[in-house]
């Protein structure tokens, strides 16, 4: 759509302006103010300049968190991306099965985190749980609060579990804008189940896979409260992921300068990785697009 | 064209014959998901003594008990009341602002305006975690801690943008003509925005509504971090229960079932937009 | 390369049609004779695409049977059928070469190489592709991607015939043209059964050998053009046909006479004593007005298309359109017209009266 040029758009823009100010500019100088500067007690203030950066920079505990985070959400994309497609190209294509299967599918993404959490937490537990219960009669053992390795393995399962449908939905979405016409010219070309998938669902999913990929990364990077409440960040650290370090340090420590430090490295790395994901998919497309 | 629509009835019932694999995958799916919150409800049917001494599928004692505990007492129930009034808030501030600035975004090219746009977008990757602190210091020294509004404004740091978003895509799909034609026949823009423009876009507008309800619903770590006593959500009491020991699982149960039910609800009525909502959203 | 026949074919979107108005597609026979080029033309929504469809398999008809050949393939799938078809919009594989794209029908039936990459070369020639084959589909003009649809039409040479669902939808009116004759041109070369769906005239006149009206679900009339604009079946055939349509005047018919308001018009034939609601269709090209003879008639307005003046006149409270020939000159006192006697056609009940048959029925009475 051809847009005419209008400064005075300007005007429209404006509350979102303010109010995101607001929200998001004052709070951030905050931190940047707060990371260049030592604090004993009750507002003394001296400059550090960049000291908290290189303690940060050489603290193993953030560089542990940092690869355990980067694992996760590689995990998590490896697992949700290829299965929400899976999801939703089983997915009935209309009717009342459809809006069944939208509304059933849609229900984990409605639950409070928090509460998330918790039917995990409960459902894993050996005394009182399902899960747990089940594993446990068929002798493997599995206790999440003590094991890391099963603790991983329940906030993966979590996560899936919640955000999942997020991926089907989109990539659904995607599926259903494919003209019929589509599927009848592959059928006429006796084009294999594959071929249809890799010719033509694929290339029409491209826009919301791509959506799916970069809100799948950048909440799973951020996630708190679901690892939170089910294992506390624990066995140990096991499950500390970048977020619940940070609120560690910011509110429980309330160490204000290495938070706030912390705080600005943990948004530019979410904001060069997505940019570095973005200006990828798009060059692959404009290569895929020449000659 | 509603014909030609109709016409793949067969095709597809005869494709499926063949591949019987779907079915099979949704409903394995479904279980998976399903059965968790299953846990869930019954065990909030269930007495504390019956969920740690027994394990059964089904209730022996079946009792509203739990549910009762929390209706009877405000400490519990003014969670849910707190959490509505701060959501209501948040999705009516969040259209609010939303919609001028998506209209801006959808038909004019003004200075700086991808950038803002890229911008606006950035504060939905910015972690809760990292204006946890910030919000604290901002809203108390503005003497908002625990109000209602300092929860609604915080969550727009993530609502807007994604309202903008998603508004902005419906806007496109609406011709350019339909505001020429409105503007030509003496409409003020307000009117215009208001009488024609709005209505035309309702769909998008429940969904994004839909979005903000979603987002402010979930979340809790600046819900709970910005409140203390008089407008704390339900989300944050339960985390408060759990960190109690000796807690009530069946209480916790119910609280938890009944965080369910309002979006359950809300998500029947927009089933057939959600997906499309964030499909539209421009990349 | 095969004969097409189409045996009580029905279909019906409903799951269990009753009335005759449940049906798509009322009762059809007809036998798609091999190597010739038709048009199938309608207007939206008669069932063209619903016949189309249930020739390639992708639809299964309620009833009836669909035979190759004399094979019946009413339920072998579409691959099974070997049938090519092309669609209203351009289907393209996006991030498929125009090469890989011409190539795909070829290789799904595993083709060998030389032969896949002898045919696609052949086919880029025809439909002027053959230096763009390595450019990525995806980019390309909708006038491209459509071409390039109509090649994987027609890449494999082996197929029982191909389908066309108005395929110059999107094509620009200039390219139209040129399309078309290339098409006309693949038909003389390779010879295959082509049906062409349209439900435009000139593109179905201009394409075929035989065109297929069809009208609610029905098939009205098979013909040449020329047979349709001359004796067209049915009422709907006379007025779709032709620019303008057919006029008609609701007339009685008694023998070799029919009547209007008291005014007599002498006919060729003997129509015998139709009954029901009887029109008399005459094409404008056939109506001339006079200064004397014929039915009286009031001129309305007259249109200047260059080659032609259309005169729209009322005569009897029925309009009616005139096609007058260049040279014509049209004066104020010519109040009257007359209709060419040989090209009257009668309709009785939307049916044409077919006049040779009724002559020889008269005849072999008396």
């Amino acid at each position: 759509m051809q847009k005419t040029v209008n400064q005075r758009a300007w005007f429209l823009v404006l509350p979102v302006l303010i109010l995101v100010a607001f929200s998001s500019v004052i709070p951030m100088m905050t931190v940047v103010n707060y990371s260049f500067q030592d604090s004993f007690g009750e507002n003394i203030f001296f400059w550090v300049g960049l000291e908290w950066y290189k303690e940060l920079l050489q603290s193993e505990r953030l560089w542990d968190a940092f690869g355990r985070q980067l694992l996760f959400s590689f995990i998590i994309l490896m697992i949700e991306i290829p299965l929400g497609i899976l999801v939703a190209l089983s997915m009935p294509k209309k009717g009342f099965s459809a809006s069944i299967c939208l509304v059933l599918m849609s229900l984990p993404l409605l639950i409070p985190y928090n509460v998330v959490g918790t039917i995990w937490q409960v459902f894993g537990r050996a005394d009182i749980g399902l899960l747990g219960r089940l594993l446990s009669d068929l002798g493997i053992s599995y206790n999440y609060s003590q094991n890391a390795f099963d603790a991983w393995v329940t906030v993966i399962v979590m996560d899936v579990w919640h955000w999942t449908s997020l991926v089907a939905l989109l990539a659904y979405a995607g599926l259903r804008s494919i003209p019929r016409a589509y599927y009848q010219a592959a059928m006429i070309d006796q084009a294999s189940r594959w071929s249809v998938f890799r010719f033509i669902e694929l290339p029409k999913m491209r826009g919301v896979l791509m959506i799916a990929i970069l809100l799948r990364f950048m909440d799973s990077f951020m996630i708190y409260t679901e690892p939170f409440v089910l294992t506390g960040g624990g066995p140990g650290n096991a499950t500390t992921f970048l977020s619940i370090d940070l609120v560690k340090m910011a509110l429980g420590q309330f160490d204000l300068g290495p938070a706030a430090a912390f705080s600005l490295m943990y948004f530019l790395v979410i904001l060069l990785i997505s940019y570095v994901f973005y200006t990828v998919m798009i060059t692959v497309d404009k290569d895929e697009a020449k000659p | 064209m509603s014909a030609e629509l109709r016409a793949d009835k067969r095709p597809v019932a005869r494709s499926r014959r063949r591949v019987r694999v779907g079915p099979v995958v949704m409903a394995v799916y479904l279980v998976f998901l399903l059965v968790p919150i299953y846990w869930l409800i019954i065990m909030s049917f269930k007495s504390n003594s019956e969920i740690l001494s027994s394990f059964t599928l089904f209730p022996d004692n079946f009792t509203l008990k739990n549910y009762r505990t929390i209706l009877e007492d405000p400490s519990w129930y003014m969670g849910y009341v707190n959490s509505f009034i701060f959501v209501s808030l948040n999705m009516v501030i969040s259209l609010l602002v939303a919609l001028p600035a998506a209209y801006a975004f959808s038909r004019y090219r003004f200075f700086g305006d991808n950038h803002l746009f890229f911008w606006l977008l950035t504060n939905r990757m910015a972690p809760p975690a990292v204006f946890a602190l910030p919000f604290f210091q901002l809203y108390s020294s503005v003497s908002l801690f625990d109000t209602h509004i300092a929860v609604a404004l915080a969550h727009c740091l993530f609502n807007v943008p994604l309202a903008v978003w998603i508004l902005e895509g419906f806007m496109r799909g609406v011709p350019r003509e339909i505001d020429e034609t409105a503007f030509i026949d003496g409409y003020s823009f307000p009117r215009f925005f208001t009488r024609i423009f709005i209505p035309m876009i309702a769909p998008g507008i429940g969904v994004t509504a839909f979005f903000c309800f979603m987002f402010s619903w979930v979340e809790l770590l600046l819900s709970r971090t910005l409140t203390s006593v008089d407008a704390k959500p339900i989300t944050a009491i339960m985390t408060r229960t759990v960190s109690a020991s000796g807690l009530d699982w069946g209480v916790l149960a119910a609280a938890g079932v009944l965080t369910i039910i309002p979006g359950a609800i809300v998500i029947y009525f927009v089933r057939n937009h959600i997906a499309k909502g964030f499909a539209l959203g421009r990349v | 390369m095969a004969s097409l026949t189409l045996k009580n074919l029905a279909h019906s979107y409903h799951p269990n049609p009753g009335e005759d108005t449940d049906f798509a597609l009322k009762e059809v026979n007809h036998t798609w004779e091999d190597g010739r080029a038709y048009a199938l033309l309608g207007p939206s929504g008669c069932g063209k695409t619903t016949l189309l469809n249930i020739i390639s398999g992708l639809l299964t008809p309620t009833s009836g049977h669909v035979l190759f050949d004399n094979k019946d393939v009413t339920a072998s799938s579409t691959a099974e059928r070997n049938i090519a078809q092309v669609f209203q919009f351009p289907v393209v594989y996006d991030t498929m070469t125009v090469g890989q794209n011409l190539a795909f029908p070829l290789r799904n039936r595993g083709m060998e190489v030389d032969y896949i990459s002898q045919r696609v070369q052949r086919i880029a020639q025809m439909i002027g592709l053959e230096g763009d084959l390595h450019k990525k589909a995806r980019g390309l003009t909708s006038d491209l991607k459509q071409k390039i649809s109509l090649g994987r039409g027609m890449v494999r040479d082996d197929v029982n015939a191909i389908l066309f669902d108005e395929p110059l939808t999107v094509i620009d009116p200039h390219l139209k043209w040129e399309l078309r004759t290339q098409l006309k041109s693949l038909h003389r070369e390779f010879g295959h059964t082509m049906i062409y769906v349209t439900h435009d005239q000139t593109e179905a006149l201009t394409f075929a050998e035989k065109v297929v009206v069809m009208y609610d679900g029905r098939v009205v009339q098979i013909g040449t053009p020329k047979e349709l604009f001359e004796t067209p079946a049915h009422v709907f055939v006379g007025y779709f046909i032709g620019s303008p349509g057919m006029n008609f005047i609701p007339v009685s018919v008694a023998g070799r006479k029919a009547n209007i308001n008291g005014e007599t018009i002498n006919l060729n034939h003997d129509y015998g004593d139709p009954q029901g609601d009887v029109l008399l269709g005459i094409r404008p090209e056939f109506v001339r007005l006079t200064k004397g003879d014929g039915l009286p008639v009031q001129i309305n307005h007259i249109q200047d298309v260059g080659r032609h003046k259309f005169v729209n006149a009322t005569v009897f409270d029925v309009e009616i359109n005139i096609a007058a020939g260049e040279g014509f000159e049209i004066e104020s006192d010519m109040t009257r017209v007359e209709f060419d006697p040989s090209n009257i056609s009668i309709f009785c009940d939307d049916w044409r009266i077919n006049a040779e048959a009724v002559d020889q029925g008269t005849g072999a009475m008396t």
